[in-house]
């Protein structure tokens, strides 16, 4: 079962490392798009460091669902999905490999240029520290919900429309908490219960995120 | 056509006869067929005919356990329900019309992560002996959207080489966008997977050039 989840985390980062491009694109997304706030609501430091949290961790978000739509696509198309379905390994530990390889290309990329971020919005460093902290437990859980929702919609022909409108309002919580957890630090208030809350979401999404997708994947296939 | 025989070690893959009972399948409205009974002895040919449409390919995946019957089930050594299904999937080899080769890997790693999926042990050393099998060796170093069509399906017919297992092969136009040489070659294998005692199941628009295959009418199953 480990051995099949590490065989699909390596081809699939294979295949990233391949296509650097497309890899860095949610990257670059999400420097851009968070990059545009300053200059579109102007250079109070007051007001930036207020929304701050909010407009990384929204940026983060849509970054991260731009390429979560297409986890299973290829596979689809080519019949590597078919065969995934036919082996006699289990298909919930081949969705989390699918997943492990997703956030290591895209969720931890933007966890780390979060900071760069965090510094444009002249964000104190323990809040800085605390926005980073968030989405590290935060873009595990929506590259989690991101594949679900992509095995429900495979097949279809709006399909990546269809994925943000069924995970957006999934990841709220995620949101919530994670926005929650910088604003209290930054407030000078421990934000243990946020970061509690938001690993306990973690938890609860990768115990359920894959049967779930896996469960979607046989019926998209049928 | 000569081949390097290389010993390939046959996994543990357990053998077993697999078979259907009063089988219908519907796509979208329609009923392709109905009330189907197949049963696929050991050490058989059988060449899966029938028209356009007439549910060949849904055949092969319902067999293969892609899609759910309408009706019907699927038997493996004479039992159905989940335990045989299970058993049914570890027991046969799909090998369906897209090739499951990722334009973007090199053949040989392609082609040992397919051999990883079906659970083989020691993929990369099988793939590269498969490949040599097909005539590949000199393309398997070479990306997968580099390759020919006819050479892309030969390194999708190189998983038939992985194993010597005498399991079940459901085997979908393996003739398709082959050449002389290739065909040959995948004769060979089909006819040597028959001698080990495994059955396969194909279908093709052409007539197969195999000893001993047994036809297999869609027509007479078809829905009024």
């Amino acid at each position: 079962m480990i051995t099949v989840l590490q065989a699909v985390a390596r081809r699939d980062l294979l295949l990233a490392r391949r296509r650097r491009v497309e890899m860095l694109l949610p990257l670059g997304f999400f420097i851009v798009a968070a990059a545009l706030f300053p200059i579109g609501v102007g250079p109070e430091p007051q007001t930036l460091r207020q929304i701050g949290p909010g407009v990384v961790w929204v940026c983060a978000l849509l970054a991260g669902m731009l390429s979560v739509t297409q986890m299973f696509a290829s596979d689809l198309q080519d019949g590597s999905l078919e065969q995934m379905l036919r082996s006699p390994e289990p298909l919930v530990a081949i969705v989390a490999g699918k997943v492990l390889a997703h956030w290591l290309t895209t969720g931890l990329p933007l966890v780390l240029a979060a900071p760069l971020i965090g510094l444009l919005f002249g964000m104190q460093a323990a809040a800085i520290g605390a926005l980073a902290g968030t989405l590290l437990l935060g873009t595990p859980i929506l590259s989690l919900l991101g594949a679900v929702g992509a095995a429900l919609t495979l097949g279809l022909r709006s399909g990546a429309a269809l994925v943000f409108l069924l995970v957006l309002p999934l990841t709220v919580p995620a949101l919530i908490f994670g926005t929650g957890a910088v604003v209290a630090i930054d407030g000078g208030l421990s934000a243990q219960a946020h970061f509690s809350l938001l690993g306990a979401l973690l938890i609860f999404t990768g115990l359920g995120a894959p049967p779930a997708a896996a469960a979607a994947l046989r019926i998209s296939l049928d | 056509m000569p081949q390097p025989s290389p010993a390939t070690t046959a996994s543990s893959t357990p053998t077993g006869v697999l078979g259907a009972s009063a089988l219908a399948c519907r796509r979208g409205r329609r009923l392709l067929f109905q009330g189907l009974n197949l049963q696929l002895q050991p050490g058989s040919i059988t060449w899966l005919r029938g028209r356009n449409g007439s549910g060949k390919t849904s055949l092969l995946r319902i067999l293969a356990g892609l899609s759910a019957p309408a009706e019907g089930a699927l038997l493996w050594n004479g039992a159905s329900g989940g335990a045989a299904q299970e058993a049914a999937h570890r027991g046969t080899l799909y090998l369906g019309h897209a090739n499951a080769l990722k334009d973007d890997l090199r053949l040989a790693e392609a082609l040992a992560f397919l051999a990883q999926l079906q659970g083989l042990d020691d993929p990369t050393r099988r793939a590269r002996q498969a490949l040599a099998r097909l005539g590949l060796a000199s393309r398997a170093d070479a990306p997968v959207r580099t390759l020919s069509q006819g050479q892309r399906r030969r390194g999708a017919l190189a998983r038939l080489a992985l194993d010597d297992a005498p399991c079940t092969w459901l085997l979908d136009e393996p003739y398709d966008a082959l050449d002389t040489d290739a065909v040959a070659v995948l004769s060979g294998l089909i006819e040597a997977q028959a001698g080990r005692g495994g059955a396969v199941l194909l279908t093709s628009h052409q007539a197969v050039p195999l000893a001993g295959a047994t036809a297999f009418d869609l027509e007479p199953w078809r829905a009024p």
